[in-house]
């Protein structure tokens, strides 16, 4: 086993799914080799950038690399966006944090992925898939343009449910269509794995509760660190707190206070809004500096 | 410069001032408080040494640092004698002379203290590190290299005193930091203002120069485990200073409001990722104007001190005891008590009221009593019933202690005791052959000095593991010797681990 850690975190592959959402392929042999399904990676883009979780959407052991969906969002996802290209690399990234998700001897699950859950739940379905249950994929979208990962979901997956907002391909309504739909065609599924954002994640809670099927979710609160360190990520589960970043991030979404979480969320919303906006004036400016440029240099080729 | 000898009558009797940016000024910017020595002050503050015969002050340092004789230097105004004085035993004299009690060590010893009050010995030995820095010295000693590699998990005091140590002794060190910086508590909890992050950086690279790597983005535990270290990455021992940091919360309602943090996450956000500097640096801070800081420890201080400086109208420090049980430094209270903290003894938080949008609006607390001492020895605080009331704050810190972190005891076999800490015993020796652990994460949350002495005294007895022998020191192997080497010697083994192709190249 050779040391490879302070390598660059080289930008290997990069895809675009829509005008949000897109792919980032980092170089970083070890990290492949050691991360499991669940576990996620805290990721700067530059040196006066901030600390951001991602979950790890899948790993590449024989090639040594980290995939990463993410959804450009906020400042940093979207000036990863603008910035991340084939070549670039990222200041830093670390992980694998947190607890592996417990793949346990459930003989049939529905794994479920709204928005930017999509592509983390794709390492737990592959795991369930290898440990011999019968996956059931639940995918939800906007609409039929944004969906991405289909093939590679079915390659795994027993069954693949697709859900759109407006119907355009699949069930027409939001993943918990999906679950319900699930359910009514099995009455012996043994658990759902759902990720996305803590609003669907609290929905798909609420449709299993009824009938007491395990529902795991995976959380991704504000953190810093990712190591415990901070406390920056505290989440109340069944009456206690705990720290996303080490005691999960899968919790039992059943226990979850998803109340307490979006609050959480919503710490930073007026930081957010300055950085943003900060950030998109000095895109525009560039932008206006290089289309002027353009002009000046086509002018005097004329 | 053949003087008469000093005599308690004949050295200046006033102990040399330390020049310290005035409050009032002090709390708008994180430049350091204390402003150090110029070249005068530390000429008449050597003076005062009595270069008496019995050096009391050698063994009051946890590290023997011959004091008499850098101070000697330091009247010499051979400040690079000094230097290489103090780094024979000590290469971090910049952080250890800013962050050292010294008023517990060496100096409540001092043959001056006993009349007048003691030689500054930590503010001269900050004068010698910070000239050090500023022309760039470095003593690297001659160092033989053993062909042993040791692994060091986390960067703070404990791992880079035990990393120096090591390197010094002919070991091929590496460092593993989680963060993307070195330092740990020094980068990320000391502020600035106490200890600048250029004071970090300059001792860390003096590291560097000795041959220490620093890998930083690497999580001990997860990316690999400390067991692989051992039996697949090639190294022959490790050392583990990860610190405590997982910080408790109260469990009060209302915990989960904005605004309401812990002190470690307060620090970090300023101190490592310049939050101070928000919106220039992306990471964002809760800025409060009344802030109220539960707990009264060096952290809770620091925090406090923190909040003014980014922009606190008012900072209260709530506190369930009483000020002769708060477990924080004389001086770090007077400091803060000078920038304007107003203090609130026995007085404890029952819960976080909410303004309805999610923010603090205040604090209901509740008065104490002192009532027996406790298991620490401490008078044990009682609620006063009816006592409550309530306290308008709009931002609340929590520095009421830490846990030991989880990650390297949920992913290796190591023995950790009832609270999650390392088991270790007298010498730092973990129930895994080869693996040694120091610092907070053994201890539970201490003070800087503290786990550098861990760092150094697990680096002794790594190099006894290693069968590195110190030749000034008498060896004694024991009864169960075989060709005079202890049989727990790693050195024991040396044939075998010569075999192995990392002994091979090394081997002369």
């Amino acid at each position: 086993m050779t040391v490879h850690t302070d390598s660059p975190f080289d930008i290997v592959a990069r895809e675009d799914y829509s005008d949000v959402t897109y792919m980032l392929e980092v170089r970083h042999p070890l990290m492949a080799r050691a991360a499991k399904p669940g576990q996620f990676v805290v990721v700067m883009l530059q040196q006066h950038g901030e600390r951001i979780p991602l979950t790890i959407a899948d790993f590449d052991r024989d090639k040594g690399t980290i995939t990463l969906v993410v959804q450009a969002v906020g400042k940093t996802t979207r000036e990863m966006q603008r910035s991340c290209r084939v070549g670039s690399r990222l200041h830093a990234m670390v992980g694998p944090m947190g607890l592996p998700s417990p793949i346990g001897h459930a003989k049939k699950v529905v794994c479920v992925g709204g928005g930017l859950g999509v592509a983390p739940v794709f390492p737990q379905a592959r795991a369930y898939k290898e440990s011999g249950a019968y996956v059931i994929g639940v995918l939800g979208f906007r609409t039929k343009q944004l969906v991405f990962w289909e093939e590679k979901f079915r390659s795994v997956c027993d069954e693949l449910i697709l859900c759109t907002d407006d119907g355009s391909t699949g069930i027409k309504g939001l993943v918990t269509e999906g679950i319900k739909l699930a359910m009514e065609q099995h009455q012996d599924i043994d658990e759902v794995v759902a990720i996305g954002p803590p609003i669907m994640m609290k929905a798909s809670a609420a449709t299993t509760r009824p009938r007491g099927i395990k529902t795991v979710v995976s959380l991704n609160p504000i953190m810093v660190d990712g190591t415990g360190m901070c406390g920056g990520c505290r989440v109340r589960v069944g009456g206690e707190v705990k720290f996303a970043c080490v005691d999960g991030p899968d919790f039992d979404g059943h226990k979850v206070d998803f109340d307490d979480l979006m609050m959480r969320l919503r710490r930073f919303t007026a930081e957010e809004k300055v950085a943003l906006e900060r950030w998109s004036e000095s895109c525009r400016l560039v932008d206006a500096t290089d289309a002027w440029v353009t002009k000046l240099m086509t002018e005097g080729e004329r | 410069m053949a003087s008469k000898k000093r005599t308690i009558r004949t050295i200046p009797q006033e102990r040399t001032p330390a020049r310290e940016q005035p409050p009032a000024e002090r709390i708008r910017n994180f430049t350091e408080v204390n402003c150090g020595y110029l070249e005068a002050d530390a000429l008449v503050e050597a003076e005062r040494c009595l270069m008496c015969d019995d050096k009391p002050c050698v063994p009051g340092c946890p590290v023997a640092i011959n004091i008499p004789e850098f101070i000697r230097k330091i009247g010499e105004k051979d400040y690079r004698g000094a230097y290489d004085v103090i780094a024979e035993t000590n290469l971090l004299p910049a952080i250890c002379g800013r962050v050292c009690p010294q008023e517990t060590q060496c100096e409540v010893v001092c043959t001056v203290a006993d009349t007048l009050e003691p030689v500054a010995i930590g503010r001269l030995e900050r004068f010698v590190g910070d000239r050090a820095i500023a022309g760039r010295w470095a003593r690297v000693p001659y160092i033989e290299p053993t062909g042993f590699r040791v692994g060091i998990v986390g960067s703070g005091p404990a791992g880079i005193a035990c990393a120096a140590d090591l390197a010094k002794a002919g070991c091929a060190v590496t460092v593993f930091e989680a963060f993307h910086e070195p330092g740990g508590v020094l980068r990320y909890g000391i502020p600035d203002f106490r200890l600048p992050n250029e004071v970090i950086d300059a001792e860390i690279e003096n590291l560097r120069k000795l041959g220490v790597r620093f890998e930083c983005n690497t999580l001990v535990g997860r990316l690999f485990t400390i067991e692989q270290m051992l039996n697949e990455m090639g190294f022959h021992a490790v050392f583990i200073g990860t610190g405590a940091g997982y910080p408790s919360m109260m469990g009060v309602p209302g915990e989960s409001l904005a605004g309401v943090l812990s002190a470690n996450e307060l620090l970090t956000r300023c101190n490592l990722m310049r939050a101070r500097d928000f919106p220039q640096y992306d990471t964002p801070i809760p800025l409060g104007k009344q802030v109220a800081v539960v707990g009264a420890g060096n952290t809770a201080m620091d925090a406090m001190r923190v909040c003014l400086r980014l922009g606190a109208e008012k900072v209260h420090c709530i506190y369930r005891r009483s000020r002769t049980e708060a477990p924080a430094r004389v001086e770090e209270v007077h400091h803060a008590e000078e920038e304007g903290i107003e203090f609130h003894w026995l007085t404890a938080p029952v819960e976080v009221l909410d303004d309805g949008k999610g923010n603090v609006r205040a604090l209901r607390c509740i008065k104490m009593e002192l009532g027996e001492p406790d298991d620490s020895g401490r008078r044990r605080p009682i609620p006063i019933k009816g006592s409550e009331f309530e306290f308008v704050t709009d931002q609340v810190v929590f520095a009421i202690g830490t846990h030991a972190n989880p990650i390297i005891g949920q992913t290796s076999k190591l023995k950790l005791n009832k609270r999650g800490y390392i088991e270790a015993d007298e010498n730092l020796a973990t129930s895994i052959a080869g693996v040694y652990a120091g610092g907070d994460i053994v201890t539970g949350a201490a003070t800087v000095i503290l786990a550098m002495g861990a760092g150094r005294k697990a680096a002794r007895s790594i190099r006894e593991y290693l069968g590195i022998r110190d030749p000034s020191q008498p060896y004694d192997p024991g009864a169960d010797a075989v060709f005079g080497i202890a049989t727990s010697e790693r050195n024991f083994g040396r044939l075998r681990v010569a075999a192995t192709p990392t002994m091979a190249t090394a081997a002369p």
